[in-house]
């Protein structure tokens, strides 16, 4: 499955890319994060909370930065196992450009869902996920407004 | 003395269900709805992955939550064997079929999603629920084999790693010089690629068990949602955990609904039983529906290529079909048997097509088992056969129904040797057409389908004749193809002191009416009210033994041994009779519930001969035992051969492309029939299946082996406004060799209907030339054939 979207952040480009690289406010920004551990420079280790459609389940998450080009573009890939739910893995390009009103962060991920997840709660995972996207924009356009 | 009033619960008479009383009332006794004291619960952990290394499972976490009493892995089984599979088949060098292990719990390996791994069992489902998301299984994953042509062609990938290949077998039957011959100098051959979709079974009642050791007598007792309990015990005693028949009852109550996918020995049935031992309580599992759609075993899916090779005059010559038939991860109870032996023997038909040849090969992928669904191999070869004679006649031009009688074994050519090892007894292929062509109003089909086209519907009109092979028997043939077991039933007439009637039967019924239609059988025979009968089933520990309820074979083998256990029990009538009425039993007669003796009025009731036989003060004790109660094994002497037309009418909305059946009729030959009522549904419920089937259903996995359609969000079953208002009808060839003259019902329906609709969507359609839809032919396939360029 792809995810491919973009958002204007309204923010300049390096303070961008800072945030994405602070465990903390990516800890804020992520719908039911629990709690992100940053083991080295590029690796990171999150717990979720996420739930699609009838199975929720609580996502235990090994993240790695690749191709770091800051602060201009990197690659996070992961994967995550939820138990008895399943699985997701996944990577995502991300790229972060200037742009009038502050910086264009484009996305274009590809995942793969396994077990209870894919069975019961694949064609809810576009939904789902694109909601939670929204979401960490949203709150990320609030950690910029916040002035924090 | 009066003539006694009618029963009217004899044979042939609709008898209304006498278990619906319960089961509409929901007094039914499911396995779930059984509560052991102090019963504990299982929950299974299972793989999220189709292909996965296990590198080491920690169960810490899970063992410290609330209510815990165990989590087990394989390490805990590995004092047992795998789970058998009970039938060998040869692949055409002479080899045995690959039998790799299939392991209770995953041993180091995951080969499905959904292969257990662990199990947690605690105090309640909740807690169990709670702790199986604690264990931590540490896996590597691996690239998967889905698709069957990829996990045969030569890849070094194998699911199992001490296998050769992912062949299981490279089976052959018929004669395939003789084919190729013909085929090389026909007139006309008429070529098909086709799929058997796979299908999820879907029982109403998801499968559940409950191991319950007895720690005062050493004896294991098993719960389960079983069509075979002697079956299970069997299977699961003897391979599985060394457990002596003695030490283990195996009981099915109520069961709701089985297809096919409660004949086979699950891990689940071993789990509980190992683990109520370990823990000293009673252990249940029941499935949820995700579960269900994981771990039951899955039906069809196979890759057929079929050629029909033909003279100037439409007359069949040859016929070959190439199969790739899909085993899934592991092989189930009687996997291989369904492809081979219930399949490439059913080519020939209803046609007199001299020369057949097949070849299919089993093939492991990182899927659900797949093994007998309703149907069993059958389905498979009715549908490719009817598919590629409807094709044969558009490709010649010759009218479908003429095509097929110009084809058929006639009426008195029986019995009748097939080229692929069956001896047809008795059928008349003729009549169940005319009947059906009759009833569909073959001549008004023009007229309708103008009505159709002035309402912007096309109007198909498909006919398919089906013939299948019910109660496969006798053992020592099905012995020397494969079949690890008999293949008789048993049944015991216990005729109670003051004349009720108790029947042990070792056929199961779990939907199929057998407390009605089997006591109407002793009703007949002993001229008592169907109120005196019961019928018992679905326990070891009752029932002298039974192979159960499948193949469409309780009437056709239970039934007979029912009615050669009820011979017996009025054999020794007579003689008690002609005791009492000082008289040779030779000349006793027995009718209507009377024993009397012909040209006089001498008559004694059957109620005062039972009371005789258990109070024996006048009674002859030094020639006959006391008591009345009689055991009969039955083996067949073949197979039963039930046959029919059938015929369906569908339009196509050209907007759409949506699919409406609008008339549909079965023409069944049953050979005799009990009760046809029940006979009636039967047909209607296989039609519904194959109607889900042919439209709908279809199992769907991703590259990465997780099942797409996993639920009924994406699972399609037919529900009530799919269906069209089914008829029926009858013609009768009574069987030749057993004792009721009956065939069988249960599959007939499922076996004819999905080529009676697909020939009519393609019927529909012919103004597109399209020439083959697989299944499940949906909507959205239609429309993009309606919608392709050019059209």
């Amino acid at each position: 499955m792809d995810i491919v979207g973009e958002r204007v952040i309204d923010a300049p480009r390096d303070r961008v890319w800072d945030a994405l690289n602070d465990p903390e406010v990516l800890k804020a920004c992520i719908m039911g994060c629990e709690e992100i551990e940053q083991d080295s420079e590029t690796e990171l280790r999150a717990t979720v909370v996420a739930k699609f459609g009838p199975v929720k389940a609580k996502f235990k998450a090994d993240i790695s930065l690749e191709d770091l080009n800051p602060p201009e573009s990197y690659r996070l890939v992961g994967q995550g196992q939820g138990g008895i739910a399943g699985f997701a893995k996944g990577g995502a390009a991300i790229t972060l450009e200037e742009v009038e009103g502050g910086t264009k962060l484009s996305y274009n991920a590809d995942m793969a869902i396994g077990g209870k997840l894919a069975q019961v709660g694949s064609r809810l995972i576009g939904s789902t996920t694109n909601k939670m996207i929204n979401a960490f924009f949203d709150a990320l356009d609030e950690h910029f407004s916040a002035g924090s | 003395m009066a003539a006694a009033e009618p029963l009217n619960t004899g044979i042939g008479e609709s008898v209304t269900r006498v278990e619906d009383s319960r089961f509409l009332r929901g007094h039914g006794n499911y396995v779930d709805d059984i509560i052991l004291p102090s019963q504990t619960y299982a929950v299974m952990v299972r793989s999220p992955y189709a292909r996965a290394t296990v590198n080491g499972i920690d169960t810490s976490a899970a063992m410290g939550s609330g209510g815990v009493l165990a989590v087990l892995t394989a390490d805990d089984f590995s004092a047992f064997g795998g789970l058998p599979c009970g039938w060998q088949v040869h692949s055409k060098n002479g080899d045995p079929m690959t039998e790799p292990k299939h392991p209770i719990l995953a041993e180091g390996a995951v080969r499905h999603v959904g292969d257990p791994v662990a199990v947690v069992i605690a105090e309640s489902k909740a807690e169990a629920r709670r702790a199986a998301a604690l264990v931590d299984v540490n896996y590597t994953e691996m690239s998967p084999l889905i698709d069957m042509q990829g996990a045969v062609a030569g890849s070094a990938e194998l699911v199992h790693s001490d296998t050769p290949s992912n062949v299981c077998f490279d089976w052959e039957l018929g004669d395939e010089a003789a084919t190729e011959a013909a085929i090389a100098g026909a007139a006309h051959v008429t070529r098909l690629e086709l799929v058997n979709n796979r299908l999820v079974p879907n029982a109403m009642e998801p499968r559940a068990a409950i191991g319950d050791y007895n720690t005062a007598n050493g004896e294991h007792t098993l719960y389960t949602t079983s069509q075979n309990p002697h079956v299970i015990r069997l299977l699961m005693g003897a391979f599985v955990l060394s457990l002596p028949e003695h030490k283990l009852r195996v009981i099915a109550p109520d069961v709701g609904g089985g297809f096919g996918s409660k004949i086979f020995h699950y891990a689940e049935e071993a789990i509980v039983t190992v683990a109520s031992k370990l823990i000293g309580r009673p252990v249940k599992w029941t499935a949820d529906r995700s579960e269900s759609f994981i771990s039951d075993a899955h039906g069809r899916d196979h890759l057929t290529t079929v050629e029909l090779a033909m003279d100037a005059n439409g007359k069949f010559l040859a016929l070959r079909a190439t199969t790739l038939a899909n085993m899934g991860a592991y092989l189930s109870t009687f996997a291989p048997s369904v492809p081979t032996y219930l399949h490439g023997t059913l080519l020939a038909g209803t046609y007199t097509t001299p020369a057949i040849y097949t070849n299919v090969k089993g093939v492991f992928t990182n899927t659900v088992a797949v093994d007998a669904y309703r149907g069993a191999g059958r389905p498979e070869a009715s549908y490719l056969l009817e598919r590629v004679v409807d094709l044969a006649a558009i490709e010649t031009g010759i009218d479908p129904v003429e095509l097929r009688r110009r084809n058929f074994i006639q009426p008195d050519a029986f019995p009748y040797d097939t080229p692929v090892a069956l001896t047809y007894d008795i059928g008349n292929y003729q009549a169940t057409l005319d009947m059906a062509l009759e009833k569909t109003d073959a001549a008004g089909f023009e007229g309708r389908k103008a009505a159709s086209a002035a309402r912007g519907k096309l109007r198909g009109r498909g006919i398919a004749c089906y013939i299948e092979a019910c109660g496969i028997a006798p053992s020592n043939i099905a012995g020397a193809l494969g079949a690890r077991a008999g293949l008789y039933e048993a049944a015991t007439v216990r005729v109670n002191p003051t004349g009720s009637v108790a029947v042990l039967t070792g056929s199961h019924s779990h939907g199929q009416g057998h407390e009605t239609t089997f006591a109407q059988v002793v009703s007949d025979t002993l001229g008592i009210p169907i109120e005196n009968v019961d019928i018992v089933h679905g326990d070891t520990g009752k029932i002298p033994f039974g192979m159960g309820t499948y193949g469409s074979r309780s009437i056709a083998v239970g039934g007979a041994a029912l009615a050669n256990a009820l011979d017996k029990i009025v054999l020794k009538g007579r003689q008690i009779a002609a005791h009492l009425m000082e008289a040779s039993a030779d000349d006793v007669v027995f009718k209507d519930g009377q024993f009397s003796i012909e040209g006089t009025d001498k008559s004694v009731g059957f109620g005062d001969v039972a009371l005789t036989a258990y109070v024996p003060h006048n009674f002859p004790l030094e020639t006959l035992e006391p008591g009345l109660e009689e055991t009969a094994f039955y083996d067949p002497k073949n197979f039963t051969y039930p046959s029919g037309a059938y015929v369906c009418e569908l339009e196509i909305d050209k907007e759409t492309g949506v699919i409406d059946i609008v008339d549909f009729h079965a023409s069944d030959d049953f050979g005799n029939i009990i009760n046809p009522m029940i006979v009636e549904g039967q047909v209607h419920g296989g039609v519904a299946q194959g109607v889900g089937q042919a439209l709908m259903e279809g199992a769907v996995y991703d590259d990465n082996g997780q099942l797409m359609t996993g639920s009924y969000m994406d699972y399609c079953m037919p529900r009530a406004d799919d269906l069209p208002n089914v008829t029926v009808s009858n013609h009768v060839t009574a069987c030749t060799h057993n004792p009721l003259g009956v065939k069988g019902c249960g599959e007939a329906g499922a076996i004819g209907s999905p080529p009676a609709v697909v020939n009519a969507v393609i019927n529909a359609l012919g103004d597109y030339g399209v020439k083959h839809i697989d299944m499940p032919v949906t909507a959205h396939k239609v429309w993009s054939i309606m919608n392709a360029n050019g059209n």
